[in-house]
């Protein structure tokens, strides 16, 4: 592996993104923006951007804490207010940050909401959550949208009547009152115009995988890549031009034929092409990856890269309708679906990326992700005949990663991999 | 010259090698118990693989003789369990020096005569005991360690004292056994044998006295009776093929690491492989039909799936809590102040299974004492807790993708015969009575047995 490590062009983009916001929330006071507090996974930010309000998010505050190695003492001081030991860790570290200044990753203090968004999209946990954050700001208005499960494995009209309803009557009027502002639908459809540009772009960057070597590896680098999308950039001018930036790199590594880029530089020979299902561990995020990429793996798909947005069905947003596909993006996320259309998805996957494995990260705390894993990886494994792994690990608490535990199944994995390769060539 | 492979499996509780030969064969095993030192365990158990080799290219050697004239195979088995004897005696020496080194170093005056007193009496009662039992009852076949040949006894001692020195008698033990048991001596092969052969003129001769005095203590049969005054008639044509396998080179071509101590080998990376795909290599090698591969060993239990040639198509691991594993029999036969080797057969013994509710090693630790309080008997508890682990296998095995047809139990814990009846009754309780369950006696060698044969394997690519 080369030692050098290049720091891309996009890195660079993204990371100011994200400290120009953080920046921008901790001056809230000043410029009188309003605040609100979503979620990922259908996470509607056009609509927040549409009313001049920034968002906030509480998971990604919490897989930042994690990454910076604070997690731990959030997880413990939210354990000692009372929230039981299999409570989401998701959950106790944003309430640990929260009682303990609210600090975000720039070091600057997240500002309080002006509104909580609970867009509960495949995850029940998030109105628990919501309803914890409502104690400690009882002041603020709570807004709820239902995201209707795939239960029938469709979207019906009467699913988007229903979302289109609640965005009318109740999200769009308390974001009015909240922000001050009236519901401008010219300014919506602007911005949903430069969402779809990023969801095209999204799907071709995933796309690229197709190539061997893969020039990116869709989880460990997969998880940045989404990140301006998942963390408030939806529709914006910056979103796109940050992933035509990326997408026109990555372009030149198929070109160069060159592999992923890991944090100890260009993976050199790629051994396996995997598609990975669940999210990672943070905690442990550069070890988790090294033990796979010191391994020659690559991935090539995930489901977590698909958890704030499902592109691989042709699905984007149509600013002509703009309620209507803020209803069917938030429907259509990946825990919105149901564990067929799961299985379907990852299939193709795994078909069209030519993996040669399917590995689950099954997370301690996560019920959205872990109910039906093992039926998916059995599915697969008869479906397609393909080798399967599992292995086990959390969000962000340290206590459930056990380092070694996961290098021996993954040693055994990746052996396993080899083993059918020497014999079925 | 002939090539040979040798597979080691440093697992967390035993240390087992493995030698085969050219197609496959197993001609040496060796085994010892893990203690803190891997590297050491590994180099006993792989001389103890190659001493048996020897033995078992004698065998094969005199293949057509032994079948001719039963006697050899006896007299083979002979000195064969004179040459475990020696082995132990030689550890029992040293065990003998280092319980006095202790004694010195940790009791004063008069408490440290006595003690040392008490401690003669008991070696010399034991050792004797333990020379009987390797040379008349077969003590060598039973695959047990130094540690619990010497315990059972020591301990059995201290009881029938009836003295107050218990715990520092105890702590004599416990402080002298470890340090030689992680002493490493490379005998030398042919001098120990010679050394057994005068053992059997002995064992011979006093079988001889013994038959005139009729004495009972030594049980005659027709085995020993065979030799009954010709070993050494039987020794003059056995003479030149010992000479031949104590001379000859077994030369290891290659070999394979696998176990949790693996990384520790001093072997390339390529040498080491996971003892997922050992086990299941060694299992299928051992029954070509396996398809499902369940493996209870001392820190974990694994559920294999494999295919018609042997390769692992997935697999499913417990590494979150102890109590499906070896381990939590271990702690189970410490309440009970028994050895590992008296559970099985004690829950056998069992009239019903008292269920037992504890998903945790230290808490089931509790209910015992609770069960045992409000007097439900010790082998109706321990039958329930054979159970519990089997029941945690299955849930392993139902997590993997279920049994197929044939089902292969391997790893030490399938020398329990409670654990095999559970694991019995509830695969085809699970998945019919049509699945075939197999069992080998080298069940706890399986992975060292895959290891030996990636290492074959290896050489050929």
């Amino acid at each position: 592996m080369s030692k050098e490590v290049a720091k891309e062009k996009s890195m660079i983009i993204q990371k100011e993104m994200i400290a120009n916001l953080s920046l921008e929330l901790s001056n809230v006071k000043k410029t009188g923006k309003k605040v609100v507090y979503t979620f990922v996974p259908g996470n509607i930010s056009e609509l927040i951007r549409a009313f001049d309000m920034l968002p906030v998010y509480p998971e990604i505050n919490a897989l930042q804490s994690a990454m910076r190695k604070k997690s731990e003492k959030f997880i413990r001081d939210a354990e000692k207010m009372g929230h039981s030991e299999d409570v989401c860790t998701y959950v106790k570290c944003d309430v640990g940050m929260m009682i303990n200044g609210n600090v975000g990753s720039s070091g600057d203090v997240v500002p309080p909401p002006d509104l909580l968004l609970l867009s509960y999209t495949g995850c029940f946990t998030f109105m628990k959550w919501f309803e914890t954050l409502k104690r400690s700001y009882p002041d603020v208005p709570v807004a709820m949208l239902h995201t209707p499960y795939q239960a029938g494995a469709e979207i019906t009209p009467e699913m988007t009547e229903y979302m289109v309803k609640q965005l009318k009557d109740e999200v769009i009027p308390k974001m009015e009152k909240v922000s001050g502002n009236k519901y401008d639908e010219k300014k919506l459809k602007e911005i949903l115009k430069n969402t779809s540009k990023t969801e095209e772009l999204i799907m071709k960057i995933f796309d690229t995988t197709q190539n061997v070597p893969s020039p990116i590896d869709a989880y460990f680098a997969g998880v940045y890549y989404i990140g301006p999308i998942n963390n408030g950039f939806r529709g914006t001018q910056e979103a796109v031009d940050y992933y035509e930036m990326l997408y026109k790199e990555i372009l030149e590594r198929v070109e160069k034929g060159l592999g992923p880029i890991t944090p100890e530089g260009v993976m050199e020979e790629e051994k396996f092409r995997l598609v990975l299902e669940g999210p990672p561990n943070w905690t442990h995020f550069r070890e988790f990856w090294k033990l796979f990429y010191d391994l020659g793996a690559v991935i090539v798909a995930s489901s977590y890269t698909k958890v704030g947005g499902v592109y691989d069905n042709g699905f984007r947003v149509d600013p002509e309708k703009p309620l209507e596909s803020l209803a069917n993006y938030c429907m259509n996320c990946y825990t919105n679906l149901n564990l067929p259309q799961r299985v379907e998805l990852l299939s193709n996957c795994i078909t069209k990326y030519k993996a040669d494995g399917f590995m689950v990260n099954s997370i301690k705390s996560c019920n959205s992700f872990s109910a039906g894993q093992l039926m998916i990886m059995r599915q697969l494994e008869e479906k397609l005949e393909i080798p399967v792994g599992f292995i086990e690990s959390d969000l962000v608490d340290p206590r459930y990663f056990s380092y070694s535990n996961i290098k021996n199944r993954l040693e055994s994995f990746f052996q396993m991999l080899e083993q059918r390769k020497l014999y079925s060539d | 010259m002939k090539k040979y492979y040798l597979g080691i499996d440093l697992g967390s509780t035993t240390s087992k090698a493995i030698i085969i030969d050219e197609e496959d064969n197993i001609i040496g095993r060796g085994i010892t118990n893990t203690r803190a030192n891997y590297m050491v365990a590994t180099e006993i158990a792989r001389f103890e693989a190659i001493y048996n080799a020897r033995f078992s290219i004698l065998k094969m050697k005199l293949e057509k003789e032994i079948k001719s004239n039963p006697s050899y195979e006896k007299y083979i088995a002979d000195i064969e369990s004179a040459f475990q004897y020696l082995q132990f005696k030689h550890k029992m020496e040293k065990l003998y020096i280092k319980f006095k080194d202790t004694i010195e170093t940790t009791f004063e005056n008069e408490k440290k005569e006595t003690i040392a007193n008490i401690v003669d009496t008991i070696v010399n009662t034991i050792g004797p005991k333990i020379r009987t039992a390797y040379l008349f009852e077969n003590l060598g076949k039973k695959n047990q360690f130094f540690r619990d040949i010497v315990s059972e006894r020591y301990n059995a001692e201290i009881k029938k004292s009836d003295t107050d020195l218990f715990d520092p008698l105890m702590l004599v033990y416990d402080k002298s056994i470890t340090s030689v048991e992680n002493e490493l001596t490379e005998f030398d092969f042919k001098e120990l044998i010679f050394q057994s052969i005068e053992l059997m003129d002995e064992k011979y001769a006093k079988l001889d006295e013994a038959y005139e005095a009729d004495n009972s203590s030594i049980e005659f049969d027709t085995e020993i009776n065979l030799l009954q005054g010709k070993h050494k008639k039987i020794y003059d044509s056995l003479k030149d093929h010992l000479e031949f396998v104590a001379n000859m080179d077994i030369h290891i071509t290659n070999m394979v690491g696998t176990g949790y101590g693996r990384a520790l080998l001093p072997f390339p990376e390529k040498s080491i492989k996971s003892e997922i795909l050992c086990h299941a290599f060694g299992a299928h090698a051992i029954f070509p039909n396996t398809r499902t591969v369940l493996d209870i060993g001392g820190q974990d239990t694994k559920a294999i799936q494999v295919d018609s040639h042997g390769l692992v198509t997935s697999f499913h691991m417990n590494d979150r809590c102890a109590a499906g594993c070896g381990r939590y029999l271990g702690y189970i036969a410490d309440e009970f102040s028994i050895s590992l080797n008296e559970l099985g057969p004690l829950a056998i013994e069992a009239k019903k299974e008292v269920n037992i509710c504890s998903t945790c090693t230290v808490f089931a630790g509790a209910e015992i004492r609770e069960l045992l309080n409000v007097g439900e008997k010790r082998s109706d508890i321990l039958a329930g807790l054979h159970r519990s682990i089997v029941m945690r296998a299955m849930s392993l095995l139902a997590r993997s993708g279920g049994v197929k047809n044939e089902f292969t139990f391997t790893g030490g814990v399938a020398r329990n015969q409670a654990v095999l009846k559970y694991v019995t009754e509830l695969v085809y309780k699970n998945y019919g009575n049509d699945i075939i369950i197999n069992i080998g006696s080298d069940s706890i060698f399986m992975g060292a047995l895959g290891g030996a044969m990636f290492a074959r394997r290896s050489m050929k690519n």
